[in-house]
């Protein structure tokens, strides 16, 4: 058989707009635990909860999910401002959060799936959207808007953080909390009061991820499940806060999980991801642009 | 107390418990009854590696389904004996599988043992978070690999027959279940109990509390590593090897279901981590308290409730209820010695 090389080619497309969508999933777990090291696997629960926010607006009010998503983000900022602080109070300041923070975001992620799967059941849920069923063709490659606006929003998305966290006073004080507490309460700015911004933000990112997610594909509370070892292969394998490092890690595991899909079947994705994750885990914990 | 004495004694409680159950005669009982005795096995098992050595494993489910999927593979062995292999080697697979159910149970701590054993290595130089995520991983890794099984089913899932009797207890199949997975209990709950109390416990402990520093002391932390997450998914593979008999019907995402990880984490956390009652504790009371909501309620409405607590016990009480019970006698006692004081004084 020959090789397909317009079938490789549609495959690779469809890998680097699936990575960049990654990367909006990924970029509140690298805030979260790639620089405050908190371990907030119930980050997926909260994109699902966003992705339905999107859904019922879609649904009620005719909303576009993206505009949606963008006036919900006040709501998550506090949702995450509230998370920490009990996260704080409760693991934080009494040094325990290794074993029971965990526990503790578990037991989140799981109370969020159970709540959403009494309120909406277990069927699939979609939006509909002007864009959602248009497909750009060149030449012999297809860029199916769905998958394109999902990666321009999650490309502004990143770049606005980067800035953000390189240029600005309280985004160089997020990055210098990861590096020494300390050292920054000196300079008298309150370690906790920027982690709590940090933290806030990295949940306000989910209600953007969650519509992105709704957008490309019809989402049920469990799908979130699915994206905890996407999201922290990428955040491990990109070297754990590295906003450019992840991007490439995530380009990396889109291209390898739609190549996958499409030569051996979807049902081998998911064992593809997590096997990255276990890989890199084995073999350079550090990840590719290692700190 | 010594572990054999521990051993005959709760086995003898089990035995009278089994046949105090037996005079109901309300199938119901044994039903329920299972499935709390299997999570029992389960918290035991988890606490084993989460509550001694401190090290979390979120993929309980996965060592749970390894145990449940070798059952099936060995129901699925003589139709394909007598469709593919030569004929005198299929009449002794066919005579040999499937094995009783004790045999199965064995078969199924075997490879879930060694499914554990292969975790440890893998993640031997992860650490707290990472080793975590990694078996969150490894979970879904494997829940692939036997969707994409199609001997066991694949994704539709595979029957298992349940006998109406047992050959030579003469009882119904479901007490017959209910009293291996017992059984399993005593086995469990004594070999937790011969851990906490042996060099392997104080071991498990010195990497709990500073694996870095207990290295520093020679204590063998890599070995002591790889005994825990063998023995602990040894016994959540035993636990899931009766499974499929008593469901019947056994596929990927119900074997897999993220309610087995959380119940093998949340049990052992609500109950108290540092001891084996605590998981027994929290795994009767949580157990129970489930079987309940989804009679009454319903099934989602109890695994709700399951979350809540946890969330609820780790922020509240992290010593869990054997904490809490310790806390409380122990602010309790100064008061009474002080009561005792003032009576002892006028007289």
């Amino acid at each position: 058989m020959e090789f397909p090389v317009e079938l490789f080619i549609n495959a690779l497309i469809a890998g680097i707009l699936l990575g960049g969508f990654y990367a909006a999933v990924t970029v509140g777990i690298s805030i979260s635990f790639g620089i405050l090291d908190i371990v907030n696997i119930a980050h997926p629960a909260f994109i699902i909860l966003g992705s339905y926010i999107a859904y019922i607006a879609n649904q009620r009010l005719g909303l576009d999910p993206i505009l949606t998503s963008i006036l919900v983000l006040p709501l998550f900022y506090y949702l995450g401002s509230l998370i920490y602080q009990v996260y704080y109070l409760s693991f934080e300041k009494r040094g325990q959060e290794a074993l029971r923070g965990l526990a503790f975001f578990f037991g989140l992620l799981f109370v969020t799936e159970v709540l959403l799967i009494l309120v909406f059941g277990v069927d699939y849920r979609y939006v509909q959207a002007g864009y959602i069923d248009t497909t750009l063709r060149f030449a012999f490659f297809d860029l199916p808007m769905r998958m394109v606006v999902p990666f321009i929003i999650s490309m502004v998305l990143l770049a606005g953080l980067q800035w953000f966290l390189s240029k600005t006073f309280t985004g160089r004080a997020i990055m210098a909390v990861a590096q020494d507490q300390l050292a920054l309460s000196l300079m008298a700015a309150d370690p906790i009061r920027i982690k709590r911004i940090a933290f806030a933000i990295s949940i306000a990112t989910a209600a953007i991820a969650g519509a992105l997610l709704i957008i490309i594909q019809p989402v049920e509370p469990s799908v979130g499940r699915e994206y905890i070892g996407r999201v922290f292969a990428i955040c491990v394998l990109g070297g754990m806060g590295s906003i450019p490092g992840m991007i490439i890690a995530a380009m990396l595991l889109g291209i390898v999980e739609s190549i996958t899909s499409t030569f051996y079947g979807p049902s081998w994705a998911p064992a593809v991801a997590f096997g990255f994750l276990l890989i890199t885990l084995a073999v350079r914990p550090a990840g590719l642009l290692g700190r | 107390m010594r572990t054999w004495q521990f051993f005959l004694i709760s086995l003898a409680i089990a035995l009278a418990g089994f046949f105090a159950a037996r005079l109901y005669q309300n199938d119901y009982l044994f039903f329920a009854g299972y499935v709390v005795l299997q999570f029992i096995v389960m918290a035991t098992a988890w606490n084993i590696l989460g509550g001694y050595c401190g090290y979390v494993n979120f993929g309980s489910a996965a060592f749970f389904a390894m145990g449940a999927y070798t059952t099936v593979v060995m129901t699925k062995l003589p139709a394909f004996a007598n469709r593919h292999l030569p004929e005198g080697l299929a009449e002794i697979v066919t005579a040999i599988t499937p094995p009783s159910m004790p045999v199965l149970i064995i078969l199924g701590g075997v490879v879930a043992g060694l499914v554990g054993l292969g975790t440890g290595y893998l993640t031997l130089r992860l650490r707290g978070v990472f080793f975590a995520i990694a078996t969150l991983a490894l979970a879904v890794v494997l829940q692939t690999l036997i969707v994409n099984w199609d001997f066991v089913g694949g994704s539709r899932g595979a029957y298992v027959i349940r006998p109406a009797t047992t050959a030579w207890l003469n009882i119904n199949y479901i007490e017959y279940l209910f009293l291996v997975m017992l059984i399993l209990v005593v086995v469990a709950l004594t070999t937790a109990r011969a851990i906490e109390r042996s060099r392997l416990g104080y071991g498990f402990a010195t990497i709990r509390d500073d694996e870095m520093a207990a290295e520093a002391c020679g204590v063998p932390t890599l070995r002591l590593k790889l005994v825990a997450t063998t023995l602990s998914g040894a016994f959540m593979g035993m636990a899931g090897a009766p499974f499929p008999y008593y469901i019947g019907y056994l596929e990927p995402s119900s074997a897999f279901g993220l309610a087995y990880a959380v119940n093998a984490i949340a049990m052992p956390m609500i109950g108290g981590t540092t001891s084996w009652v605590g998981p027994l504790v929290g795994a009767v009371l949580l157990g129970t308290l489930q079987q309940l909501a989804t009679v009454t309620i319903s099934s989602a409405v109890s695994l709700l409730i399951v979350g809540l607590l946890l969330v609820f016990f780790v922020i509240i009480a992290p010593n869990g209820l054997i904490g809490l019970f310790n806390d409380f006698f122990r602010r309790k006692k100064p008061e009474a010695d002080e009561a005792r004081g003032a009576v002892v004084k006028p007289s």
